[in-house]
């Protein structure tokens, strides 16, 4: 089934174009990256896809909702790690996570079981009661994507989760999306290839507000005749159209 | 459920902040001392407590403007906000929710700057309670000037909007300080054609239990506070809506 659908999706702001006529399929369970330099039209397509924006031209169906006529029902499947870390400075790490969990509407039963699973899934539980403004970057991202994670979304939206993080916490970070593989619809976008090929079903090139290329990895580095991912990057975004 | 929760948090991140809570409750206490203590030497009619608590209780208000604009455009400027408009919260829940935990807070300010009238010498009995009622519209406004700011302008701006001039502003042309009648007609005319002075006027005709003055001023209160809760949902809708086209 077909978790994601943009067709035509466009969003141009005074006199440049952010996103040019993007159509784009994601699968539901499927994990999709967004590659693509800065300004390539990344966090735009993920800003439209989630209602925070609206498209200047085109739309879009989130399990077949339209994101212009009913975001409030795609709102209730989705959910969002944006780029910055996006928590509550002054309440704990507990209380971010109930916070969420009851934005959503959770028993208080259900609240609690979520809380404990999100703190055990993404190793939080020796800082429970610490208040996020305490906490190193690594940990404040995983408790980031563990909020977006307690609505039990079916879309899960990661915005550049790793940027920044040393590479014990990356790894650490990548041990937890690659867990929710073929559980959640994950759209991930980041600037680091090995993020992608690591952790990507498919991948998509973005530059200069068009998607160049869509494929799994081993797609593009045959079409495009390299050997890593950066490569083959390099290539498609330096290009005018690639065909896969 | 979901509003109680935001509403919930959004008291939680005021009352952790002690900064805050020390400047918005006890700069005005200090205030209140210190001109009790020039009317004791030097008695002026104006320090009066019946006639300066009124004008007291409106200044600390101020200080609530600070405490919504504040969290308000702390949200804006991290990306908490932006992940909360990808939640099922519309916007009467942000606006409920920021507006709900500052309005019992408002409340306490007033009580206590009036307890510590109590202590200087404020007669007790039902005018202040009456009193307090009456300057509720105030606490209203003072939110809605807090989210409306915050809605527009960044933390360090409302940090100086709301921190230095409307607490300076409103505290001037309110008749707390000084007479207005002392100063030329068109200072006092704009001193009424803004709300401050007629909350204060509407709080001392309270503790005066002159009972016919209070609605003429409280209207004025009132009709500036609905306007501005009513921009501020608007602008904040706005934002909501596109914060980032």
């Amino acid at each position: 089934m077909i978790a994601i659908k943009a067709t035509n999706l466009t969003k141009v702001y005074k006199n440049k174009t952010a996103v040019n006529n993007l159509n784009l399929s994601i699968q539901q369970g499927e994990l999709f990256s967004l590659l693509g330099v800065n300004g390539a039209g990344k966090t735009t397509t993920i800003k439209m896809l989630t209602c925070l924006i609206k498209p200047t031209k085109g739309d879009a169906t989130i399990l077949g909702n339209i994101i212009q006529s009913n975001p409030q029902e795609v709102k209730k499947f989705i959910s969002v790690s944006p780029q910055e870390t996006a928590v509550a400075r002054n309440l704990s790490v507990q209380e971010n996570l109930e916070l969420m969990a009851n934005i959503f509407g959770f028993d208080k039963k259900t609240v609690d079981e979520k809380v404990e699973e999100m703190l055990e899934t993404f190793r939080l539980k020796e800082v429970t009661k610490d208040k996020a403004v305490t906490l190193s970057g690594g940990m404040q991202r995983r408790l980031s994507i563990a909020m977006a994670l307690i609505s039990n979304p079916q879309i899960l939206f990661l915005d550049e989760p790793t940027l920044g993080l040393d590479v014990i916490a990356r790894r650490e970070l990548w041990t937890a999306i690659e867990k929710l593989k073929g559980k959640v619809t994950v759209i991930l976008t980041t600037h680091y290839m090995e993020e992608a090929e690591a952790l990507s079903d498919r991948v998509g090139i973005m530059a200069d507000g068009n998607l160049k290329a869509i494929g799994t990895v081993s797609e593009l580095l045959t079409k495009t005749n390299s050997n890593t991912l950066e490569e083959a990057f390099v290539t498609i975004a330096k290009k005018e159209e690639v065909n896969l | 459920m979901k509003l109680l929760a935001f509403a919930t948090r959004n008291s939680k991140e005021i009352l952790r902040d002690p900064l805050n809570l020390a400047l918005g409750i006890g700069f005005p206490l200090v205030v209140l001392f210190l001109l009790t203590a020039i009317q004791a030497n030097i008695p002026v009619d104006l320090f009066v407590i019946e006639k300066l608590i009124p004008g007291i209780a409106v200044f600390g208000l101020s200080f609530i403007s600070i405490f919504s604009g504040m969290l308000l455009a702390k949200d804006r400027g991290t990306s908490f906000l932006m992940r909360l408009f990808t939640t099922p919260l519309t916007a009467s829940d942000y606006i409920i929710g920021y507006t709900l935990p500052l309005f019992p807070m408002a409340i306490l300010q007033i009580a206590i700057s009036f307890l510590a009238a109590v202590f200087l010498g404020l007669e007790i009995n039902f005018k202040i309670l009456l009193s307090i009622l009456v300057l509720m519209p105030t606490a209203i406004l003072f939110i809605g000037i807090g989210l409306l700011v915050g809605s527009l302008f960044n933390e360090k701006q409302v940090s100086s909007i709301c921190g230095a001039l409307l607490t300076n502003l409103s505290a001037w042309l309110s008749g707390t300080w000084f007479d207005l009648n002392l100063i030329c007609g068109w200072f006092k005319a704009i001193s009424y054609a803004l709300p401050f002075a007629h909350a204060v006027d509407a709080g001392r005709a309270a503790i005066a239990g002159d009972f016919t003055a209070i609605l003429p001023h409280l209207w004025w209160v009132i009709g500036y506070a609905f306007v501005i809760l009513v921009v501020s949902i608007l602008v904040f809708r706005k934002k909501m809506s596109g914060d980032n086209q």
